[in-house]
């Protein structure tokens, strides 16, 4: 089982690979579009890409609710569980 | 007569021969060629293994992030485009973004990110597919995106006409800022498609030549305008972007002046979808429309960038028109085909051979043909084999481009003294 850190480090990847937003940055209590400037299409990009990478599903009505880095993170844990 | 002069005061490329104008011209002039084996993973079953990759991968010159958002033919535009702007100085000088246009053409489009984004449909599900497709695969992606880049908010056209497509962008450009559309326009073409579903296409066609890719032959030597060896061109990828601006606004700026747009003509076979008419007809009247609406003479016409692809027919055609509209003076005309080079980069060759055409003129010079070891005895043309002086005095450069489906334009541009 992968451990909140190791989650938050691998979606720190994604993220900078999608939106360039240095990884450091890429933490629990950042919001995507108000801290990382991650506009709704990249946040499409990166929920795709944590699917494969996490082997989860993420609905579309659940992306809304996603506002930062740490309810991403939750949401992954949770549907891992 | 139009009565707005245009000038072109700005130019940028990249190419199969260089990553910018200075090494793109320096390579055409010493007669270099950028054509090579592809070393793509997929090369190995296709019946054309050799093409004209850029000389510069656009990923070394683009941000990583924005260039992940573009098709790789809009990389090359902005690449361009970029060059083209820089070279302008058009930057802080207190343009008007309202009287910026755009005129940026591809003949296929964001192909590469089409034909990836359907592997990743039937490999992985609709759920793979990028959100941003659509916008990087559309059209108008490449002048959309430069528009965006540079706040050009007047017109952003996207002319398409296959290999003529660069130079109707430019033809267009020319219209939009005589008609009082646009002060200053960034128009070219550029084209990626290097992948095995139009290789196989154009090769299916017998439209691409197959010699050196299994016979151990030289790459470099395939590209033979004009040569009775010729069969078939090589595909090349990469763009151009020319700033094409009205006399008066160029001058207020205290803009360098590269050459003037004199005229442009286009016209249609209607003759086959693929096939140019044998005699060139269409051409001729291309040609010919550029050199009235320019108010040429044709004895000032004293350098033709051909758009000669290496192909058995279209090659003579040209010829015909060449001998059509200039008459006695094609004697003292000096033709070049450029895409003995670079290969044909299909919407990206007009542009590419426009700013091959606006150098010649400002530096006075012709780049050679190069693989041209036995003319063809139904040419009749000066296709020199090394590069050539131009001579002093006013004098007009033709830039022809043809392209599938009849489309015929012709750009006349004048030396400024």
């Amino acid at each position: 089982m992968a451990t909140t850190e190791e989650i938050r480090a691998d979606l720190a990847d994604i993220v900078n690979e999608v939106a360039g937003v240095d990884a450091d940055d890429v933490q629990l209590d950042k919001s995507f579009v108000d801290d990382l400037d991650v506009d709704s299409l990249s946040m499409v990009e990166v929920v795709v890409a944590a699917e494969e990478k996490f082997g989860v599903t993420i609905p579309d009505d659940e992306v809304k609710n996603l506002k930062t880095v740490g309810d991403a993170v939750a949401y992954i844990e949770r549907a891992q569980g | 007569m139009p009565s707005t002069r245009v000038v072109v005061t700005g130019l940028g490329t990249t190419s199969p021969v260089g990553g910018d104008v200075a090494s793109t011209w320096q390579a055409l002039l010493s007669g270099t060629s950028g054509i090579a084996h592809l070393t793509d993973d997929w090369v190995e079953q296709m019946p054309v293994k050799i093409g004209g990759r850029v000389a510069v991968e656009p990923t070394e010159v683009l941000e990583r992030v924005k260039a992940r958002r573009l098709d790789r033919s809009s990389q090359f535009a902005m690449v361009a485009a970029d060059q083209a702007w820089a070279d302008a100085g058009l930057e802080g000088s207190g343009l008007e973004h309202e009287r910026l246009g755009v005129a940026l053409a591809s003949g296929i489009g964001g192909v590469t990110t089409l034909l990836a984004n359907y592997d990743a449909l039937l490999e992985k599900g609709p759920r793979r597919v990028s959100p941003l497709a659509v916008p990087m695969l559309m059209p108008n992606a490449p002048a959309a995106n430069v528009s965006l880049k540079y706040g050009a908010r007047a017109a952003v056209h996207a002319p398409t006409s296959a290999c003529a497509s660069g130079n109707e962008a430019i033809a267009l450009a020319l219209d939009l800022i005589r008609l009082g559309r646009a002060d200053v326009v960034l128009a070219g073409g550029t084209e990626a498609a290097i992948h095995p579903l139009p290789m196989a296409a154009f090769a299916n066609m017998m439209a691409l030549s197959k010699t050196a890719s299994d016979d151990g032959g030289d790459p470099t030597t395939v590209s033979r305008p004009w040569d009775t060896g010729r069969d078939g061109f090589v595909l090349g990828e990469g763009g151009a972007v020319l700033v094409l601006e009205s006399e008066e606004h160029a001058r207020a700026r205290g803009a360098t002046i590269y050459a003037e747009v004199r005229g442009a003509g286009i016209s249609n076979d209607a003759h086959d979808i693929a096939q140019p008419d044998p005699e060139g007809r269409g051409g001729t009247r291309a040609i010919k429309m550029a050199l009235r609406e320019g108010d040429v003479d044709p004895a000032t016409v004293v350098h033709v960038n051909a758009h000669a692809t290496s192909t058995p027919k279209g090659d003579i055609a040209e010829g015909l028109m060449l001998h059509a509209v200039l008459g006695e003076h094609v004697d003292r005309c000096v033709v070049t085909s450029t895409k003995s080079m670079t290969g044909h980069l299909l919407g990206g060759a007009g542009a590419l051979e426009a700013v091959a055409t606006v150098m010649a003129l400002r530096d006075r010079v012709s780049p050679p043909t190069i693989n041209l070891d036995d003319l063809d005895p139904e040419v009749h043309l000066d296709i020199p084999t090394s590069r050539r002086d131009l001579p002093e005095g006013d004098i007009v450069a033709l830039n022809n481009s043809f392209g599938f489906g009849g489309a015929n334009v012709a750009v006349a541009f004048g030396s400024v003294s």
